[in-house]
C-alpha cells in the first residue's frame, strides 16, 4: 500500500528532475529546505529525523538533492521527505513537504480495535512495519 | 481532406550558431571582457576559446551528437591583483548565458571556509560551501592552502577529497575556479594529481606593463569620478615605476591604494586651503588629483 503523505503523494514518485524544480520554487520563496527520514510511517509520527541540519543559504535545488541522495545511499529501504520551511513572521511553519523515496514493499495499516469500559471499541490505526524493532522494518 | 504529416521527430540536420551567440548574448560578455580589462591578452583568448567551445558543444547537443558534458573547472594561476576575481565573475556570467550553470552566482572561500579546526569538522563545513555553490561558480582563492604537506594531520587533505568528490559527480551543477600564485599552485597539483586531472582549463596571468598600470590607472580615477592633472599622470607613471621595483607590489591592486591613499591627499589639502577665509572650492578643485597628492606618497622617498 503507497502511503499518501504530504504534496504530490497521489501522482507517480516525483523524478530527481521534478524534486530539484519543486526545491528551487522554494527557495525563490526564499523558505529554508530540510530532508528528514523515518522509518515509522504512521500519520501522526510528526517527528521523523533530520538528515543533516536545514539549509537556509543554498541557491540551487541541486544542493538538496545532493542531501537526498546522500540520504538515500544510508537509507535506501526508508521514507525520506523534503520540507520547506517558510519563517515569515505570522506564517512560521512548514510551507511545502512531500515523500522524495519509499521502500520497496509497504506493508500499510491495520485497523486496531480496543475494548474498554463497558462494551465501548476504541479505534487506531496500526503500521506493520513498526511490529519489528528499528532497523529492520523495511 | 488529407493532409501531407512530414514532421519528423528526428534532429535537425543544421544549426544557427549565430542564434545560439545571440540567445546566449555571449558577445556581449566577451567585448564588454575587452574593454573593461586592460591587457590580459592571453587570458582573453583563452576565454574566448573557451566559449566557442561551449557554443560549440551547444550546437553538437541540439543535433543530437552524442558527447559528454566538458569539463569546465578551470585554474587561475598568477600575481596578486591580476584580475584572477573580476575574470572568474565574467566566466560565471559566460557559464551561465550558456546554460551550463543554472543560477550563475559566484561564491568566493578560502582555506577558513572549507577546513575544519577539529575532527569531524571539516565535512559538514566543506559540504555546505559546496551547497551554496551550486548553481553557480565556487571560487577558491590561494588554493595551495588547502594542502600543507607540512603537517600530515593537517585537516585539508579531507576538504580536497570531498572537494574532488563533488567535482567528478556534480559537474553539472557546479564549476570550480582555483586561483593562487604560479609556483605555489604547481606545487599543489604536483602533490594532488588527482586535482590537475580533474582541471581541464588551466589559465595563466600574466603581470601587467607600466603602460597597462597607467591605463588601469586612469580608468579607476574616471570610475571614482575624479581626474588626473596632466603633471599627475607624469607621477602616476613614476610612482608605478618606483613601486613595482619594490616588494609586495600587487599590480592594479596596489595602484588602486595609490589612489585611496592620493584621494585622502587630495581631500586634506582642500581642507586645509578651506581654513582660509574667502576660499571657495570649485567642481574642478574637488575633482582634480594633481601630482603633489602622489608624489608625497612615501614610495618616492624609498619606503614602503
Amino acid at each position: 500500500m503507497k502511503i499518501t503523505q504530504g504534496q504530490f503523494s497521489f501522482l507517480p514518485d516525483l523524478t530527481d528532475e521534478e524534486i530539484r524544480k519543486q526545491v528551487d520554487y522554494a527557495i525563490g520563496r526564499g523558505w529554508a529546505l530540510s530532508v528528514e527520514w523515518t522509518d515509522d510511517p504512521h500519520p501522526r509520527n510528526t517527528y521523523w529525523t533530520m538528515w543533516g541540519l536545514p539549509m537556509f543559504t543554498i541557491k540551487d535545488g541541486a544542493a538538496v538533492l545532493f542531501e537526498v541522495n546522500a540520504c538515500r545511499k544510508s537509507h535506501t529501504n526508508a521514507y525520506i521527505k523534503v520540507n520547506a520551511f517558510d519563517n515569515t513572521r505570522g506564517v512560521e511553519s512548514i510551507a511545502m513537504s512531500f515523500i522524495v523515496n519509499r521502500p520497496k514493499d509497504e506493508p500499510g495499516f491495520g485497523l486496531v480495535r480496543q475494548e474498554s469500559d463497558g462494551r465501548n471499541i476504541r479505534y487506531t490505526t496500526h503500521s506493520y512495519a513498526t511490529d519489528r524493532p528499528a532497523g529492520r522494518r523495511y | 481532406m488529407a493532409t501531407e504529416n512530414t514532421t519528423s521527430v528526428d534532429p535537425p540536420t543544421h544549426v544557427n550558431l549565430q542564434s545560439i551567440l545571440q540567445e546566449a548574448n555571449v558577445l556581449d560578455v566577451l567585448a564588454q571582457l575587452d574593454t573593461d580589462l586592460v591587457g590580459l591578452a592571453p587570458v582573453k583568448k583563452r576565454l574566448r576559446e573557451i566559449a566557442a567551445f561551449l557554443v560549440v558543444s551547444k550546437a553538437r547537443e541540439r543535433l543530437g551528437i552524442e558527447a559528454a558534458v566538458p569539463s569546465l573547472h578551470m585554474c587561475f594561476t598568477g600575481n596578486p591583483g591580476t584580475g584572477k576575481t573580476t575574470v572568474a565573475m565574467r566566466m560565471a556570467e559566460i557559464l551561465h548565458r550558456l546554460g551550463y550553470v543554472r543560477k550563475g552566482h559566484v561564491v568566493s572561500v578560502t582555506r577558513d571556509d572549507l577546513v575544519g579546526q577539529y575532527i569531524g569538522h571539516t565535512a559538514p563545513k566543506t559540504k555546505e560551501v559546496l551547497k551554496k555553490a551550486m548553481g553557480g561558480v565556487l571560487f577558491i582563492d590561494e588554493a595551495y592552502y588547502l594542502y600543507r604537506p607540512e603537517n600530515e594531520r593537517d585537516y585539508g587533505q579531507e576538504a580536497i577529497e570531498i572537494l574532488l568528490q563533488v567535482m567528478e559527480n556534480n559537474r553539472d551543477d557546479l564549476v570550480v575556479i582555483l586561483a593562487g600564485y604560479k609556483d605555489r599552485m604547481d606545487t599543489f597539483f604536483k602533490s594532488n594529481p588527482g586535482m590537475s586531472s580533474r582541471i581541464a582549463h588551466h589559465i595563466d596571468f600574466p603581470d601587467y606593463s607600466d603602460e597597462e598600470l597607467l591605463t588601469i590607472a586612469q580608468t579607476m580615477v574616471g570610475q571614482m569620478h575624479y581626474r588626473f592633472s596632466e603633471d599627475a599622470v607624469a607621477a602616476m607613471r613614476d610612482y608605478i615605476a618606483m613601486r613595482k621595483a619594490q616588494p609586495h607590489f600587487a599590480n592594479a591592486r596596489s595602484v588602486r591604494n595609490a589612489l585611496d591613499r592620493a584621494r585622502l591627499r587630495q581631500a586634506n589639502r582642500i581642507f586645509e586651503a578651506a581654513t582660509q577665509p574667502g576660499v571657495e572650492a570649485s567642481r574642478d578643485d574637488l575633482s582634480e588629483i594633481t601630482a603633489q597628492d602622489i608624489r608625497a606618497s612615501r614610495v618616492f622617498q624609498g619606503g614602503l
